[in-house]
């Protein structure tokens, strides 16, 4: 497809720009993840910080720029093609599915039988503390448990990086906190690369490696 | 909040009752009573088994139902393609795409049979296929309006959810967007299957002959052979099916509808130039499939073996040979008697359904159940309404079978439900406030209702008559059961023009058909423009 870009860096977007309309959201912006790294985007709301996070998974195409995610550039590749796993803000559970066939999704889509993949589906319902939650529906859970489903889900498959978009926003403070802990130790016991978009800085400092804040990455500001 | 709301001034009782009382006296006298004696009559007598053993019931029933279940799937698997389109982008000629579509959905059965007959190729033009494109043409709307309104304001994230973990866009449609719309496509799957199980029209022009649904035999037993009984038979056995369809399909509505966090409608402009030909070419496919069957007909009303002619525009008069005597059909009496009937229709809906729609909008309880009672006789086919009117009427006292007023009054009981659909909301968002205020000036109840409601009404009931009219200038079903000789409308003279061979005769046709579609769409753009203003 693109020669392969090889400097050790798991994720690269390179000079991004994207505009909506007249306004320009974000002005080539440059941001790298090493392997294994987990980095905080830190910055004011509405700045563009998730906008970053939907070009790297292709959800946004940008008007200019470059992503490459394992050495491949992937700016032409559609979302599903690109190995990513993404947490929403709002979750995005599927409704009419279970929670085991929610985490398991990915694996369905690699073709992997049944048997086995709601075996690794309830693995990691285990490891985000939903023991034996697999046969609930997703409409009858807390805003804490839909959080740690959301979670499975994304890494159910071992995407090659994790995007987390503000993912712990509007929960209760207790909530947040042991919430931030367990993501901190998830994201380290599986060696995982993921960015994660916040506003709020000490959730930055319990979860990431280093925090990067939006206005330094790009160009103009 | 709460105390507003009790205190909110209505109408005085005596004044709803006034005005509730006509149109419930109509529903009773030309609906309630009439199906009442369709079933007093048949019930227990020998037709009901006489009916049931004949084979011909089952043969007719079996192809009643698979065309109707083949017609239904078609219509959903094609009709998914411009509800997606339609949903998801936001584009230069979505107003037109949609308009259009729309305007299908209500042009007249015997046009769109017609269009159908004038595109398709000689050799299938009078065959079941030809019967489930024209449903699948007619019936494209439901699913664009029924399934998009679901389809638009499903999160798009979901979508996106999916693409991160792998699916592609089939797959995401497949697992994730497919499931969604299930309660939508169920909805639109029953409509789709009542209208086309009691396709009557369609079926009259477009089948081949002999080819006989439910409706088709009713009239053909009631009209042609004289077997009332029999008829009425059939018309208990459909309603039988259809409720149990419906009733099954609420009970599988109820199972399959998901809690779901719908998103305010967001259509995405066209971005990318792959996105701006996908959208480009589904609209003009879209476009073509539904245009180019009406400019057929519109083609073949100027055409002759020879070449073309004004001759199917001119010859009127269906070419008289002697005073009375004709090779054709008198094209000029047909229009008189269509817009005769059509104006007499209109007036009836208007009031039975005006009178209505004040009553239903000054209450709550009793005026949902007056709402509902109205409704009904769009669940019951034309021709059962038809068959009703003509076996509850025919001794005296009120052997009314020869009044020229049946048949707009069969017309009207099919056009009061859209007249009631189109004045109630206009008159339910009245502010409560307005009324209010006027009772502080010193205004009674009942004349704050006068200086208030009243004048609100005026616009949507004029709007309520043009689809009235438009309603009733199409109806085929009743018409085709109370018509008498020398009362041909313009449905009725297109189904026996199109039915005919000849050229001339053909030609004739295809521009009454075209005249009768240009009448409704006027009519129905006439309607709308007067609602939004």
């Amino acid at each position: 497809m693109t020669a392969a870009v090889t400097d050790g860096h798991a994720v690269r977007a390179d000079e991004i720009v994207v505009r909506f309309g007249a306004q320009t959201v974000l002005d080539r912006a440059t941001m790298h993840l090493a392997a294994g790294e987990v980095v905080a985007l830190v910055g004011p709301s509405g700045t563009g910080k998730s906008t970053l996070l939907r070009v790297i998974a292709g959800i946004v195409s940008p008007d200019a720029g470059r992503v490459v995610i394992d050495g491949v550039d992937v700016t032409t590749s559609p979302t599903h093609r690109r190995g990513v796993g993404m947490v929403f803000q709002d979750n995005q559970l599927f409704p009419h599915r279970r929670v085991v066939d929610n985490v398991a999704f990915a694996l369905q889509m690699r073709g992997v039988s049944k048997h086995e993949r709601h075996s690794v589906a309830s693995e990691w319902l285990g490891r985000v503390g939903l023991d034996g939650y697999g046969q609930r529906r997703v409409q009858g859970l807390s805003g804490g448990e839909a959080k740690r489903v959301a979670l499975a889900r994304s890494m159910a498959a071992a995407p090659k990086v994790v995007l987390l978009d503000e993912p712990l926003t509007g929960l209760d403070r207790d909530l947040h906190d042991r919430l931030a802990t367990d993501l901190a130790a998830l994201l380290r016991d599986t060696s995982t690369t993921a960015l994660l978009v916040t506003h709020d800085h000490s959730e930055a400092a319990t979860i990431a490696d280093r925090t990067v804040a939006l206005a330094d990455l790009q160009s103009s500001s | 909040m709460d105390r507003a709301g009790a205190r909110v001034i209505r109408p005085p009782a005596w004044l709803v009752v006034a005005l509730a009382t006509i149109p419930i006296a109509a529903l009773a006298l030309f609906y309630a009573w009439p199906l009442a004696t369709l079933f007093a009559e048949t019930l227990g007598t020998d037709a009901v088994a006489d009916t049931v053993r004949r084979p011909t019931t089952r043969e007719v029933l079996w192809f009643t139902f698979w065309q109707a279940v083949v017609s239904t799937g078609a219509t959903i698997a094609i009709g998914l393609i411009p509800a997606w389109l339609l949903a998801r982008f936001d584009f230069h000629a979505r107003a037109v795409v949609l308009g259009t579509l729309t305007a299908v959905f209500v042009l007249p059965t015997v046009v769109v049979g017609g269009a159908v007959l004038a595109v398709l190729p000689e050799s299938i033009e009078r065959s079941t296929w030809a019967i489930v494109i024209a449903h699948v043409l007619f019936n494209i709307a439901v699913v664009v309006r029924l399934v998009g309104a679901l389809w638009e304001r499903l999160p798009t994230d979901l979508g996106a959810a999916a693409a991160t973990l792998g699916a592609g866009p089939w797959r995401t449609f497949r697992f994730v967007t497919l499931p969604l719309l299930r309660p939508a496509l169920l909805a639109t799957a029953s409509a789709v299957f009542v209208l086309t199980f009691t396709s009557f029209g369609v079926i009259r022009i477009v089948g081949a002959p002999g080819t006989r649904t439910v409706e088709v035999e009713v009239w053909r037993r009631a009209t042609q052979l004289g077997d009332i009984a029999g008829a009425a038979v059939l018309t208990i056995i459909q309603l039988v099916v259809l409720g149990l369809v419906l009733g099954a399909a609420a009970l599988l509505q109820r199972r399959w509808t998901i809690a779901l966090d719908l998103a305010p409608t967001r259509r995405r402009r066209v971005r990318t130039t792959r996105e701006r030909q996908t959208v480009g070419v589904v609209a003009s496919v879209t476009m073509a499939v539904v245009a180019i069957p009406l400019v057929a007909m519109v083609v073949a009303s100027f055409s002759s073996p020879t070449g073309w002619t004004l001759a199917g525009w001119t010859n009127l008069d269906g070419g008289e040979i002697r005073p009375g005597l004709r090779v054709g059909v008198d094209s000029m009496a047909a229009i008189t008697a269509s817009l005769r009937f059509a104006a007499w229709a209109t007036l009836f809906a208007v009031i039975v359904g005006g009178l209505a729609s004040l009553a239903i909008a000054a209450t709550q309880r009793a005026g949902r159940l007056l709402d509902v009672g109205l409704t009904l006789p769009i669940a019951t086919s034309a021709v059962t309404i038809g068959l009703g009117l003509l076996i509850t009427f025919d001794a005296p006292p009120v052997d009314w079978r020869a009044e020229w007023w049946l048949v707009p009054v069969g017309q009207a009981l099919v056009a009061v439900p859209f007249v009631v659909r189109a004045i109630v909301p206009t008159l339910r968002a009245i502010d409560p406030a307005l009324l209010a205020a006027a009772g502080t000036l010193g205004a009674s109840p009942a004349r704050a209702w006068r200086a208030v409601v009243l004048p609100m009404a005026g616009r949507p009931l004029v709007a309520a008559a043009g689809i009235a009219a438009a309603i009733s200038l199409g109806e085929f079903g009743a018409t085709s059961m109370l018509s008498r000789t020398g009362d041909q409308t313009l449905p009725l003279a297109i189904e026996s023009l199109l039915g005919r061979t000849g050229s001339s005769l053909q030609a004739q046709g295809y521009a009454l058909a075209t005249l009768l579609a240009a009448i409704t769409v006027v009519l129905m753009i006439a309607a709308e423009r007067t609602t939004d203003r």
